[in-house]
Parts: C-alpha cells; sequence; structure tokens
C-alpha cells in the first residue's frame, strides 16, 4: 500500500490528463471567432505557462520528496532538526514574486486594452445594438434601423458592434462565448460592450448570470452574417408585422419562458433609455455608479 | 529549570489565571466593540452611497431640525459624564452615589431614546417613512441601529441597578460595569459620526 | 395565529424533498428511541447538551459537520444526477424550482453549516491544548456559539419539510432576492439561517482571539505558537471583521423584505451593486475562513508524519498574516464583469494575484518540511499529500480567474465552479479530514481504522478528479453554471463523467463511515493509553486521549516551538509533579442550550411571520442571557486530590514503559 501512494497520484494526473485530451474538440473558449476572444484566450495560455514554473516543481517535490524520504524505506538523510535555508527561503519567496509580477503587469496592461466598455479600432462603421434583459429572454433593439428582435442576435462579420446593456428585471450577464467578453446587464444602468466577429458563422449566447427560474432557458441564437445577407435580413425584419411600442413592451416584459425567435419592423424612440429611466430616481438623482452614464444613445 | 521552579511559577500563573477574568473580559469586550465598529462601518457605508437617492422624496433639509437633534446629543453626551461620575464611585466603593449615577444616567439616556422615537414617529406621521425612498432606508436604519444598541445599553444599565442593589459592587459587578461603561462611551463616540453625517451633512 | 405558516406548506406533492424529510424524520427517530431505550438522556443532557467543555463542544460541532456534510452532498448528488440526465429536449428529474433550490442550498450548507461547524469543532478541540489551556476563555459563550449554529442548520434542514429553501443562489444576489422576484419563504430561510449562525461565528471569533492571546501557557511567546494557533488566531481575526459586513448586508436584505425598505430594490433609489459589494466584502474572507484553519492542519500533520521540525515556521507565520491582510483587499473579483472600469479592475486582479505568492510559499514550506525527514504514511497524511498534488491546480486556475480579461469569459462558468471546488475540497475539506483523523484520537482514546481511512481517502481523491476536471473543460466550453437543462449535447458526456466522479466520493463517504463503525468497534484492541498516539510533536499530545476535563494536572511551560517533542527529549514529558493543586472548571449550564432552542423558534417564526413568537422568544433569549450574566457561581473547584487520583490513574495505565518515554 505504501509504495502504491506517489504511483496513484501519477496515474490520477495521467487520467485527467487523458479526460481533458479527449475532448479536445469543439471547446468555443479555445477557438475563439473575434479578435477580443482571441486576446483573452492568449492571456490564458500565457498565464497558464507562467504557473506551470510553480506547479509542476510542486507536484513533482510533493512525490518525489514522498517516496525518498518515506519512514519505511528511505533513501535520503534524515535531519529532524533542520527547518531553515535563507538560500531556500529566498527562492520561495522570489520565484512567485517574480511570476506574480510578470502577470501583474500583463494584467495591467490587458485589462485596460481588453475593458469591454473600449470600442474597437477599426476602419469598418460599427452597428449600435441595444439590449435590454427581460425575464427570461433578451431584446435587441437596433437603434439606427430602427428595428428589433427578441432571443436572436444578428450582425454582419468585421463590424464592429457596440452593445448597450440593460436590465429590465434582476441582474443578469450577457454572453457569446465564442466572441469572448460578458458583461452585466442591471436594471437602471447602461453597460457597455465591444465585440467583433471575425467570421460568419452561427453562434450562441446565453445568460451567464443566474436570474430565476427560466434561467436556463435564457439563452439566445447568433448569426454572424454576411453584409450582404444583413442587409437582406433587415429588410425581411422590416417586414414584420410586429411593432414594438410601449405597450407592446409591457406584454414582452412579463416574466416567459421560451420566448419564440421574433422579430419588429419598427421600434418607439428612446425605448431603451425609458426602459432605464424607470429604474431612475425622478428627480434625475442618478443611483450611484462605477462610471458615468453616457447620456445620449447615439454618441458614436 | 528544577521541578521546584516549575511548581512555584506555575502556581502562580494559577493565581494570575484567576484574577486574569476581569481583564479577560475587559479584552474580550473591546473586541466585541471593535466588531461593533465594523457594523456601524458598513452602515455608514451603506449611508453614504444612498445619501442621494431620494426617490424624489424629501431629502435631509428638509426632515431635520438640527435644534431638537442638538438636544438629544446633548442629552447623551451628558449621560456619559455622569456615567463617568458613577464609575469613579464605583472606584471609591461608594455604593449609593454609583446607584444615583446610573439612575441619573438612566433617564438621560431614555431621553435621548424618547427624542428620537418622536421624531422617527413624526417622519412616519408625514409619510417619510423608511420605506419612502432608498435614502430615508439608510437613514432609519443607520439612526435605529444606533437607538437599538442605546435601548440595550439602557436594559443593561437597569441589570445592573438591580445587580449593584442584590449583591453589592464585588468584583464580578464592577467587571460588568467597567463593560457597560465602555459600550456607553462607544454609544457616544458612535453617535457623533451619525450627528455629522447624517445629520449635519445632511442639514446643509 | 401561525403568520403565513399553513399546512400547505408541507411540499406533499415533492417526491424526492418528502422521502428526504421522511428519512430524516425516521432517522432521529430511531436515534431518539435508542437513547431513550438505553436510558442514556440524563447523560446526554448533564455531559453534552449543556456542557460548556470546549472538548465536548467541538465534538459536538463535528458531528453537526459531519451531518450537514451528508446533506450537501446529496444535494450535490442529485444536482449532478440531474445535469447528467437533462440534455437536449429532456429536462431530467428536477423542475427548475426545486434544482434551484438544491444549489443554493448545497452551496450554503456545505459553506455555513459543513465548513464553519468543522473548522471551529477542531479549533475547540486543538487549540487550548495546543497552548496549554484549560479551557477557552468564555465557555459559556462557546456553548451559546455552538447552539446558535446548530439551530442555524437546523432552521435549514426544516425548509426542506416546512416552506421552502432560497432559489437564488447561496451569494443571494439583489434583487432576485426581493420581495418581488422571491415572494416565497426560501430566502427568508436563508437569511435567517445564515444571520443566526454569523451570530454564533462572530462569538467564536471574539472568544478564540481572547484565548489565544491571553490564556497560553507560560513561555509560549507569540512565536512559539504552533502553526495550528496561528492560523486559527488569523482565522478569527478575520472572523471579527468579515462577519459585522455579513450582519449589515442581510439586516438591509431583512429591513427590504420585511419592512418595505429599499436599500437593493430596482426602484425609489436602491442599488443591488452595494448590495453585491457588501457581500463579498464579507464573502471573500470568508473563503479565507474556511482555508486557513487547513492550511494550520496540514502544516501539523507534515511536520509529526516527517518527523521533523515544521520548514520555516516564520515564513509560514508570515505568509498567513499577508493573506489575513490582503483577503480583505481583493473581494471585488468576484465581480469584474460588474462594469467598474479597468484601473479598479486592474488593481483588485493584481492584489488577488498577490495573495498567490504567501500561498506558494507555504506549499514550499510543506514540501520542505518533508524534505530531508521520515515520513510515515498514515491518513492524515495521505490527506496532506492528495491536498499538495491538487490544491496546486486549484490555485493556478484561480489565479487566471483573477485576471480581468480572463474572468470576462470565465466568469460564472463551470470553469469557475470547478476552481472553488478544487481550491476548497483539497485545500479546505481534505485538511479537515487530516485534522478529524489527526486528533480523533486524542478526543476518544482511539485511533480511526487506517485501512478503510485509506480507502475512503483513495475514492474521494479518484472520484474528485472525475468530478471536478470535467467541469473546467465544460467551462472551456462556454457551459454556465447553475443550468437545470441545456440543448447542448456536446456537454452532456462530460457531466455524465462527473456524475461517476460523485458516485465514486460517495463511495468514500460510506468507507468513512465504516471506517467510524470499525473503529468503535475495535476500540478495546486499539486504546492509546500514552495521550500520544502520533508520536506528536505539540502540548495536545502531552495529556492523556481523552483528556482530563482539566486537560492539564499542571500546566506545562513551554521552551519551543514543538514544546512536546522538546519535554520528550528532556526527558520531562511524563514526570509526575510533587504535588498538584486544586484547579477551577466552569460549570456547566443549560442556557446555551435553551438560547439556541429559542434561537430557532425566533427564526423559524421570522420566516413564517409569526410575529407574536417571533416576540416570545427573542425576550426569552435576553432573559436568559440577563440570568446568566447574574450567576456569578459559574466555577466549581476540582480538589488537588481528585487530579492527584486520576493522574495517577493514569500513569498506572501507562503501557509497560518507564515514565518518560511512552513507545
Amino acid at each position: 500500500m505504501k509504495g502504491s501512494v506517489p504511483f496513484g497520484f501519477a496515474g490520477l494526473s495521467a487520467l485527467c490528463a487523458l479526460a481533458v485530451l479527449a475532448g479536445c474538440s469543439d471547446i468555443p473558449l479555445l477557438e475563439p471567432k473575434g479578435p477580443i476572444g482571441a486576446a483573452e484566450l492568449s492571456i490564458i495560455s500565457v498565464a497558464t505557462v507562467l504557473m506551470l514554473i510553480v506547479v509542476i516543481p510542486v507536484t513533482v517535490m510533493a512525490l518525489w520528496f514522498a517516496l525518498r524520504y518515506k519512514a519505511s524505506d528511505p533513501k535520503g538523510d534524515y535531519a529532524p532538526k533542520w527547518s531553515h535555508s535563507r538560500k531556500i527561503d529566498l527562492i520561495v519567496w522570489l520565484v512567485p514574486s517574480v511570476i506574480v509580477t510578470a502577470l501583474g503587469i500583463l494584467s495591467w496592461k490587458e485589462t485596460h486594452r481588453l475593458d469591454p466598455f473600449k470600442p474597437i479600432d477599426s476602419a469598418a462603421r460599427q452597428i449600435n445594438i441595444e439590449v435590454v434583459s427581460l425575464d427570461w429572454k433578451w431584446l435587441f433593439i437596433y437603434p439606427d434601423l430602427n428595428i428589433a428582435t427578441v432571443n436572436q442576435l444578428v450582425f454582419p462579420a468585421n463590424v464592429p458592434v457596440s452593445f448597450r446593456i440593460t436590465s429590465d428585471s434582476v441582474m443578469t450577464s450577457f454572453f457569446i462565448p465564442q466572441l469572448g467578453s460578458q458583461i452585466y446587464a442591471m436594471s437602471g444602468m447602461q453597460s457597455r460592450l465591444h465585440l467583433l466577429a471575425d467570421k460568419p458563422g452561427i453562434y450562441f449566447g446565453q445568460n451567464q448570470q443566474f436570474s430565476g427560474r427560466g434561467y436556463s432557458d435564457m439563452n439566445f441564437n447568433v448569426s454572424v452574417t454576411s453584409p450582404k445577407q444583413f442587409d437582406a435580413w433587415v429588410q425581411k425584419a422590416r417586414q414584420s408585422p410586429d411593432k414594438l411600442d410601449r405597450t407592446r413592451f409591457n406584454e414582452l416584459s412579463k416574466p416567459s419562458i421560451g420566448f419564440p425567435v421574433t422579430s419588429f419592423s419598427w421600434v418607439e424612440d428612446d425605448l431603451f433609455d425609458d426602459i432605464m429611466n424607470k429604474y431612475r430616481s425622478p428627480m434625475g438623482e442618478e443611483q450611484i455608479s462605477f462610471r458615468p452614464k453616457t447620456s445620449a444613445a447615439g454618441k458614436h | 529549570m528544577t521541578g521546584e521552579a516549575v511548581t512555584i511559577s506555575v502556581m502562580r500563573t494559577g493565581e494570575v489565571e484567576h484574577t486574569d477574568t476581569a481583564a479577560r473580559k475587559a479584552f474580550g469586550f473591546w473586541i466585541y466593540l471593535m466588531t461593533d465598529l465594523v457594523l456601524f462601518a458598513a452602515l455608514f457605508a451603506t449611508f453614504a452611497v444612498m445619501s442621494r437617492s431620494y426617490a424624489g422624496g424629501p431629502a435631509g433639509k428638509d426632515l431635520f431640525s438640527l435644534p431638537d437633534v442638538f438636544t438629544e446629543t446633548m442629552f447623551l453626551l451628558s449621560s456619559s459624564a455622569t456615567y463617568g461620575l458613577a464609575m469613579l464611585a464605583t472606584y471609591n466603593g461608594r455604593k449609593g452615589l454609583v446607584l444615583a449615577g446610573l439612575a441619573v444616567t438612566f433617564v438621560l439616556g431614555l431621553g435621548f431614546i424618547s427624542m428620537e422615537v418622536s421624531e422617527f414617529h413624526a417622519m412616519i406621521l408625514d409619510g417619510n417613512g423608511p420605506w419612502r425612498s432608498a435614502f430615508l432606508s439608510a437613514v432609519f436604519t443607520l439612526v435605529g441601529t444606533h437607538g437599538t444598541h442605546v435601548i440595550f445599553g439602557l436594559i443593561w444599565m437597569l441589570v445592573m441597578m438591580v445587580q449593584i442593589f442584590t449583591k453589592g459592587l464585588t468584583a464580578p459587578v464592577q467587571s460588568r460595569l467597567l463593560c457597560l461603561s465602555m459600550f456607553w462611551h462607544f454609544l457616544d463616540i458612535v453617535w457623533i459620526g451619525v450627528f455629522t453625517v447624517v445629520y449635519l451633512m445632511g442639514s446643509m | 395565529m401561525f403568520g403565513k405558516l399553513s399546512l400547505s406548506a408541507i411540499p406533499f406533492g415533492n417526491t424526492i424533498a418528502m422521502s428526504a424529510v421522511s428519512g430524516a424524520l425516521v432517522l432521529a427517530l430511531v436515534i431518539l428511541a435508542m437513547i431513550t431505550y438505553y436510558g442514556r438522556w440524563t447523560y446526554l443532557w448533564k455531559e453534552w447538551l449543556t456542557s460548556v467543555d470546549h472538548k465536548r463542544i467541538g465534538v459536538m460541532y463535528i458531528i453537526l459537520a459531519l451531518v450537514m456534510l451528508l446533506r450537501g452532498f446529496s444535494d450535490a448528488i442529485l444536482m449532478r444526477l440531474q445535469q447528467a440526465m437533462a440534455a437536449g429536449t429532456s429536462h431530467g428529474f428536477l423542475h427548475s424550482g426545486h434544482f434551484d433550490q438544491i444549489f443554493s442550498a448545497h452551496g450554503s450548507i456545505m459553506m455555513i453549516f459543513m465548513a464553519m461547524p468543522f473548522l471551529v469543532g477542531l479549533m475547540n478541540i486543538a487549540v487550548p491544548q495546543q497552548i496549554g489551556a484549560r479551557d477557552v476563555a468564555f465557555p459559556f459563550m462557546n456553548a451559546l456559539s455552538f447552539w446558535l449554529t446548530a439551530a442555524a442548520a437546523l432552521l435549514v434542514m426544516v425548509s426542506l419539510g416546512v416552506g421552502e429553501f432560497s432559489q437564488a443562489g447561496w451569494f443571494g444576489y439583489a434583487p432576485l432576492t426581493e420581495l418581488q422576484y422571491s415572494p416565497g419563504s426560501g430566502v427568508d430561510y436563508w437569511i435567517w439561517s445564515f444571520q443566526i449562525a454569523g451570530i454564533g461565528s462572530l462569538m467564536t471569533g471574539i472568544n478564540f482571539i481572547v484565548t489565544i492571546l491571553k490564556m497560553r501557557a507560560p513561555g509560549m511567546n507569540l512565536m512559539r505558537m504552533p502553526i495550528f494557533v496561528w492560523t486559527t488566531l488569523f482565522t478569527n481575526v478575520l472572523m471579527i471583521f468579515a462577519f459585522p459586513v455579513l450582519t449589515v448586508a442581510l439586516a438591509l436584505i431583512t429591513f427590504d423584505r420585511y419592512l418595505g425598505m429599499h436599500f437593493f430594490t430596482n426602484t425609489l433609489g436602491g442599488n443591488p451593486m452595494l448590495y453585491v459589494n457588501l457581500f463579498w466584502i464579507w464573502g471573500h474572507p470568508e473563503v479565507y475562513i474556511l482555508i486557513l484553519p487547513a492550511f494550520g492542519v496540514f502544516s501539523e500533520v507534515v511536520a509529526t508524519f516527517s518527523g521533523k521540525r515544521l520548514f520555516s515556521y516564520r515564513s509560514l507565520v508570515y505568509a498567513t498574516g499577508a493573506i489575513t491582510v490582503l483577503s480583505f483587499s481583493v473581494w471585488l473579483h468576484h465581480f469584474f464583469t460588474m462594469g467598474a472600469g479597468a484601473d479598479v479592475n486592474a488593481v483588485f486582479g493584481i492584489a488577488t494575484m498577490l495573495i498567490a505568492i504567501p500561498t506558494g510559499v507555504k506549499t514550499f514550506n510543506w514540501l520542505f518540511t518533508m524534505y530531508r525527514g521520515r515520513i510515515r504514511f498514515t491518513t492524515p497524511m495521505y490527506w496532506t499529500l492528495g491536498f499538495l498534488t491538487t490544491f496546486a491546480i486549484g490555485g493556478m486556475t484561480g489565479v487566471l480567474v483573477s485576471l480581468p480579461p480572463a474572468d470576462f469569459v470565465l466568469h460564472n462558468s463551470l470553469f469557475l465552479v470547478a476552481h472553488f471546488h478544487n481550491v476548497l475540497i483539497p485545500g479546505s475539506l481534505f485538511g479537515f479530514f487530516a485534522g478529524y483523523v489527526y486528533w480523533f484520537p486524542k478526543v476518544t482514546g482511539f485511533p480511526l481504522n487506517e485501512m478503510w481511512g485509506k480507502r475512503a481517502f483513495w475514492c474521494w481523491m479518484i472520484g474528485f478528479y472525475l468530478a471536478i476536471m470535467p467541469l473546467y473543460v465544460l467551462g472551456l466550453m462556454g457551459m454556465p453554471r447553475r443550468m437545470e437543462h441545456y440543448a447542448n449535447l456536446a456537454w452532456q458526456p462530460y457531466l455524465v463523467v462527473a456524475a461517476i466522479g460523485t458516485a465514486v466520493i460517495l463511495l468514500g463517504i460510506i468507507f468513512q463511515i465504516t471506517q467510524l463503525a470499525v473503529s468503535i468497534r475495535q476500540r478495546h484492541d486499539t486504546r492509546d493509553l500514552t495521550g500520544d498516539h502520533w508520536n506528536g510533536r505539540t502540548l495536545e499530545w502531552a495529556t492523556s486521549s481523552p483528556p482530563a476535563i482539566y486537560n492539564f494536572a499542571i500546566i506545562p511551560i513551554v521552551h519551543d516551538i514543538d514544546a512536546f517533542e522538546d519535554m520528550k527529549e528532556k526527558g520531562i514529558a511524563y514526570t509526575r509533579p510533587e504535588r498538584y493543586h486544586d484547579i477551577l472548571i466552569p460549570r456547566n449550564t443549560s442556557k446555551g442550550f435553551i438560547s439556541g432552542a429559542l434561537a430557532f423558534v425566533f427564526g423559524f417564526s421570522m420566516v413564517w411571520y409569526i410575529w407574536w413568537l417571533a416576540i416570545l422568544s427573542a425576550i426569552g433569549i435576553l432573559f436568559t442571557v440577563i440570568a446568566r450574566s447574574m450567576d456569578d457561581d459559574v466555577e466549581y473547584i476540582i480538589p488537588a486530590a481528585e487530579v492527584e487520583r486520576i493522574e495517577d490513574e493514569r500513569h498506572r495505565k501507562f503501557p509497560s514503559i518507564a515514565s518518560d518515554s511512552p513507545a
């Protein structure tokens, strides 16, 4: 039994490595479809490699020392009083410190570069989309096109997308795993998110923050299209008989699970701002927010 | 160390252990006060976040009457002074004086609480209860938590008066009086914070 | 008369809940019947329920923790089964409301009602003995802390059969927990059970700080305290600073729900983000509250079973202190995705990473304690090795999620779930198991069976990897946490593996129960008469097993970090003193138990809006405490002659050895 200990641990590690390797296909976060996701993946990879500098020696030393110094069959010397070494102290404080410093610099730079509120530099004109989190569905308003959809998000590839996000209910999190960065949707407030998709495709989006009974079904389709397909889709949406005025919105905002994909050919002006302002004080005293709010929709 | 030396020092510790109980209690009570301070810090932070969330309701300057609050404050501050006198009498072993000091302190504390309750009562009658806005929720909670502490202090004071009456100024009773004194002065300090942040700054 | 409570609160329609309830009730009835049959009620009442002895209270804490572990783990099994089944069009066997209750209960129970009692139990058993004290500073308050914790745990258990538990997660984010979105009794159960247990923990914190700072044996200066005492001290410092903030967060949500205030509501100026901040200002230090005592156990275990001094003791102390301080400056990393600016996110991210440095240092100190030692592969050492090899992975993924840009894709995914299970199971739970096996012979006088212990360990270890590693992959596949069902069929195989892992862990738990039963049966053959079953190094091994009520007949004098090892080397470990002295012992009292019972009644009546009962029980608690404060006769004397009799009996029983060196 005693000798089997280190082998047991080695076997376990192998088991876990196998499990990971076995599933190397179809892992969205490892195959990002846009620059934001790609940058985040590269940070994860760099950080993992840096940390393995400590993690691998720890694991090896744990097994090696356990094997070498086991009381029943010791291979090394015995020094029961030995409990201090300036050299080792220095190394064990220094090496992690150096790694964390490196990671800290990386973190500072990348956190600023990948701030979700920051617009993406691109030659293409960005598309604005307003996102409203409802119980338990997503409303997407295209303010420049004056159309809206429920549970379906469509935009062209290689065009930066600028999201304004709020909630008409509890706190949720807006996330498209293939494209990167999620951000919370909160009532009375506006979060910003900027994403870009490299290539057309069908992706999935979801609420990442538990929000009650219908949470598991609070998903949406994401179609990233060619510019042509997008124009065609807009034309089609404009023919929808459904229009989104305030009355219709109030109906829509009632809790429901599994709401079907819907398009609205017309949206009442300033709907998004009205939804947000509903939760602000009538006197105009704004809630404390981490960020100053952009005053109007069309800043960009 | 020889066996004898061991025994002697152990006996000493044994004695120390015994007389140490009061010091231990006082130290424990200090730590408790620190936790209470953290609690109030969290409430002050909450108040700071809510300090402008009037939601169309009244602001501090529409609600508070500084002269009243000033009187209230004087009640509490002077009650701290009279408690101090009671403690002095405790150290001198003058039971009657201690009881008198505590009684005066109690009355002053009761005065403070009555004024606070009537202030709250008036606000609620005016439709400005804690449910009116986040700001008012924060006012009622911060001031009310302090008030609740004062009420507990008053109950404790009553218990102590009974104990002094029945047991006299025994060592345990003295140690409890000391803890209550720390508590009472602590509530003073917190009140000065409340007075400044809620009332003075709110009235500006 | 009964507030909102009516017969319809009992979920008769829910077969799973009802079978759990009836199972628990039958078990309780069997235990009660057995106690009655063997006529043990008086014993139970006099020796346990009213006890203020830190050792007894410690044992009761650990029993509570193990019972709650079974409950919390049952929830885990249900969740894993559900997620393994509910793929594509299948919705599994749990409806969403029930599933939401289960994951909320799992988190709440494992954090507050399993891990907390477990660590406080270990602290109670070990700390006074390790510092050479007779008890904690405030024995009655200690009992009160326990009974409040037990009352809160009972409240959670009752929610199974009367009403429901919260469906809003263990951290209960507002505004989901507001009356508007969660009108049922569940959130109220969650609030009151956390609040009552939190007050118990706060008192524990005060108690142990005073105990450690004021009651150490002569000669034990701070830098001679065993590492477990150090980690306990830091843990309790964390408790006294963190728990008041939880008290406030819960009180404010209570005011919102019960009095219609607007702290965290969407409307009238409320600010849900404030709740999130307050909660994690407590919640993050709480993680270190759970993990530091386990680090202390690992330190004791690794030194004892390597037969060697702990490597770089000072470094370990400073590292623990650094973790304590830093743990208050990182709470925002729980919500990088809330939209704070890049500056704020980066600062909190880097502060979080800094914690990796002292943690790494500690790991190396344990490794170098093994280096040049003579390692005995006992069960506690198995748990420690399991920790050392597994925890590093959790630490690594922890640093990953502390990078805000990485967290933007990993937040709230199963990757995060895998991360904190990877930290808390090996880091915290394995440590508690190690402590449980390590100090078991001290408490009972006989050791736990090694063979069954090792079997249990391997099941836990393999089961852990199978259950948790697939979750990392699922996180990378974009699966969010807390899904009651999902459409993506690619996720299912991993969830099936995770479910199998849970089954292996279940086997481990069954082996642990077997271990306990087997050990109790074999106790007459395995009894430890020396008091020093493991050849230990610290003072708790100087007392008899189980220790006499006063722990030490003569308070020892400390000259070294490894005080008992030092005494053994000098040959004075078992010297019979020339004479004994009278010893003052705190008297048992029923007031702790009564207060706990009243706190339960209070919590229950608040949940159901039974105001008259709530007021009555609150007044009851007040009067119990006042009555206690009036009581000056709280100690009694064990005369020197009685001490001498007990000690002589112990020395007589020593296995045939010279009095100085037990085998």
